[in-house]
């Protein structure tokens, strides 16, 4: 106990300083590094005063938004709920984010926890920590220069649902991932959520162009607490409970993101909602926090920049590039392009040339910036995409596109270092939300 | 164009096909792309893109080829590509390429130029030696040996080559020795390249290039990318190359400016 206690006080101290360097935002990692060199064991008992489940989020893609659903549909049932803020998804993250709440003692006062988790990091915390429940959402090629291979964090989330405790939630139209199902502990219940078979053939818009073999598949049977998305638009959409709806249907709702992998991620958080929820799941909530949980920070992030939307959409690898210009495509308006190339953005931009750029073509890319500014504006001539200018520093870039595209909508892919650095030079212009003030405290209902 | 065909972006349709009677321009220049499921997950199709918009761009016609396990290689070959892929793409091609060795062999000693990356690379050398010590034995065109290793060297690069700086990113477990007499692609000004000791990245035998550079290599290093092109069109051909005059200060301003952050 006292162990644990100086453990809080190092990190707490360690993240006082982070803020006063201003390297805080964002979920910096370092306090949470303290407090685990100086108690390993803080996690687990940090979590132990957490009563009726830890659920791990992980997956490639839609980690942040599916996350953020799942607390506020739990809240909307009066549970109070953990979470670590957004996009802070290692290890060192999470326990970073505790450091805020915690009493001294070390131990949260929660009915859940719900933690985004890296597929690495997820791993390496549940090793600390069984998961009661984990929701995986799809893989993908990611950054490959941290991950090394597609079959590598396969088997990495295999694994963590291996050491899951009570029940797992699985997308049944990945195969890297409903075949985790035959990987289960005893007893370890499976839900399933995917595409209603009204919109199977939507299942390429969700995935990359991708080299994995298209071999003839049908996805695994779904039953009546398996939750099975069937859009009616790109911000609209129903929840069928089974494959025959025998299970209900929840819905129309209406999502404040728009596109079918927000569609998804909502039906992967409510079919996860109710395992956790039991009886007492209540449609009616369920429907009023979809409704109203905004878009985490810079994924699809609508900010007022002179009367003008300016949209910020996070991209980080080809299945999320692909899924990002397939959601904005249809409305093409004037474009801006930051590629970063530090760790947390990957050091390798060959991914750049996995993602097919034509829906760009219709408007024209208006400015690339970032390090690798010059690298995108050659991939985007490679797919005869007309690029405005490029100015690899992001201040200039960003100034230029906003002087010039000053009264019309604006949209702006980066990536993560890079929306980081734009959004806090949009906050001195703007008013943007600040970082992390997406996770209201635990205990609060 | 078989079914099992990838696309690749930004090409357009029908690629694959024989230009129209008369409308060659200055020729057919056949690109056959190695493995492009099992063997291209880091953007490597990309050099097969770059490639077929210069041919193009040059006034000749690309006809571009996928060859996949198990389907009849190419008749006419004048250039040929393959990528990086996971150890399990490796294994799955690893029959395939036997079969077809004596072939791209018999286009090596022809003058065909190849651009393997990565994992193909290794397998156009002599052997991959497993860490448990397991002699896997490759195509021999390249003579160069590859020893597994636990750590992987990961992280930008920047050669001086024959063609100029050459910049890109490496991703590769297997350490690389080059035979006696088996000259390298380039020297390593930043990275670690083929071991991370002796300073060589890369092989290059007649017209057959190996290096584990993505990135992927050609875009950004277009003097390289026209050098294939070049002897490629002379294979088609039987005469000397004819370029155009293409723009390619995008290009430069990517290379140079990585080149300059990494080695100043
Ligand atoms: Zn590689």
């Amino acid at each position: 106990m006292l162990r644990t206690t100086t453990a809080v006080i190092a990190g707490k101290a360690a993240r006082t300083a982070a803020r006063i360097r201003g390297g805080g935002s964002g979920g910096s990692a370092l306090p949470g590094l303290v407090a685990e060199r100086v108690d390993p064991g803080f996690l687990a008992h940090a979590l132990a005063g957490v009563r009726d489940g830890v659920v791990v989020v992980s997956g490639t893609n839609g980690k942040t938004t599916t996350t953020k659903m799942l607390v506020a549909l739990l809240r909307a049932h009066g549970r109070t709920v953990f979470t670590n803020p957004t996009g802070s998804n290692f290890t060192r993250g999470v326990i970073s984010a505790m450091l805020e709440e915690l009493p001294l003692r070390g131990r949260l006062e929660a009915d859940l926890a719900v933690l985004e988790l890296d597929e690495a990091h997820a791993l390496h915390f549940a090793r600390a920590v069984a998961p009661s429940h984990a929701l995986l959402l799809n893989v993908a090629r990611d950054q490959l220069d941290r991950f090394a291979e597609i079959d590598h964090t396969a088997r990495l989330l295999t694994e963590l649902a291996g050491m899951t405790t009570t029940g797992v939630v699985l997308n049944r139209d990945d195969s890297y991932v409903n075949r985790i199902a035959a990987e289960l502990a005893d007893g370890v219940q499976v839900r399933w959520f995917g595409l209603d078979e009204s919109i199977a053939a939507r299942l390429g818009e969700l995935q990359e162009q991708d080299v994995r073999a298209q071999d003839a598949y049908t996805p695994p049977p779904a039953g009546p607490l398996d939750g099975l998305l069937a859009p009616i638009d790109e911000q609209q959409l129903l929840v069928r409970w089974g494959e025959e709806h025998e299970g209900g249907v929840l819905g129309p709702v209406t999502l404040k993101q728009r596109g079918l992998a927000a569609m998804i991620n909502a039906t992967a958080a409510t079919t996860t909602a109710r395992m956790l929820l039991g009886d007492d799941f209540r449609e009616d909530a369920t429907l009023h926090a979809l409704r109203t949980v905004a878009p985490p920070f810079g994924r699809g992030e609508v900010i007022d920049a002179d009367g003008q939307p300016l949209e910020l959409v996070l991209v980080k690898n080809p299945a999320g590039f692909t899924v990002a210009l397939g959601t904005y495509g249809s409305t093409p308006v004037a474009s801006m392009i930051a590629i970063n190339d530090d760790y947390a953005d990957g050091r390798d931009v060959s991914w750049l040339y996995d993602v097919d750029f034509t829906p760009l073509r219709a408007k024209g890319v208006a400015l690339t910036s970032g390090v690798r500014g010059w690298d995108m504006a050659l991939r985007l001539e490679y797919d005869d995409v007309e690029v405005g200018r490029t100015l690899t520093d992001l201040e200039e870039g960003l100034s230029t596109f906003l002087a010039e595209h000053r009264d019309e909508p604006k949209r702006v892919f980066c990536t993560y270092t890079a929306m980081l650095a734009l959004r806090r030079m949009l906050g001195e212009r703007y008013d943007v939300p600040e970082m992390g003030t997406d996770a209201p405290e635990a205990g609060q209902a | 164009m078989s079914d099992l065909d990838v696309t690749i972006l930004g090409e357009p349709l029908g690629s694959s096909l024989p230009a129209d009677p008369g409308g060659e321009g200055k020729g057919e220049i056949h690109l056959v792309h190695l493995y492009p499921r099992e063997m291209s997950i880091y953007g490597d199709l990309g050099n097969t893109r770059c490639l077929a918009a210069r041919i193009r761009r040059h006034g000749y016609v690309p006809v571009v080829h996928q060859h996949h396990p198990g389907q009849p290689f190419p008749e006419r070959v004048d250039l040929v590509v393959g990528g990086g892929g996971q150890d399990s793409g490796q294994v799955t091609v690893e029959d395939d390429l036997e079969r077809i060795a004596d072939r791209l062999r018999e286009l090596a000693d022809q003058g065909v130029p190849m651009l393997m990356i990565c994992g193909m690379y290794q397998l156009f050398g002599n052997a991959f030696i497993t860490v448990d010590g397991r002699r896997l034995p490759g195509l021999g065109i390249l003579d160069v040996t590859t020893q597994g290793n636990a750590k992987r060297m990961i992280g930008p690069v920047v050669l001086s080559t024959d063609h100029g700086d050459v910049v890109g990113y490496e991703n590769h477990s297997g350490s690389t020795t080059l035979g006696p007499g088996q000259a390298p692609f380039g020297r390593v000004r930043s990275g670690l390249g083929n071991n991370g000791s002796d300073g060589t990245e890369g092989a290059i035998t007649g017209h057959v290039i190996g290096s584990y550079l993505h990135g992927p290599i050609l875009p950004a290093n277009p003097v390289l990318a026209d050098t294939l092109v070049g002897w490629a069109a002379e294979h088609a051909t039987g005469s000397p190359f004819v370029p155009e005059t293409l723009d390619d200060s995008t290009a430069r301003e990517a290379q140079q400016r990585q080149v300059r952050r990494l080695v100043g």
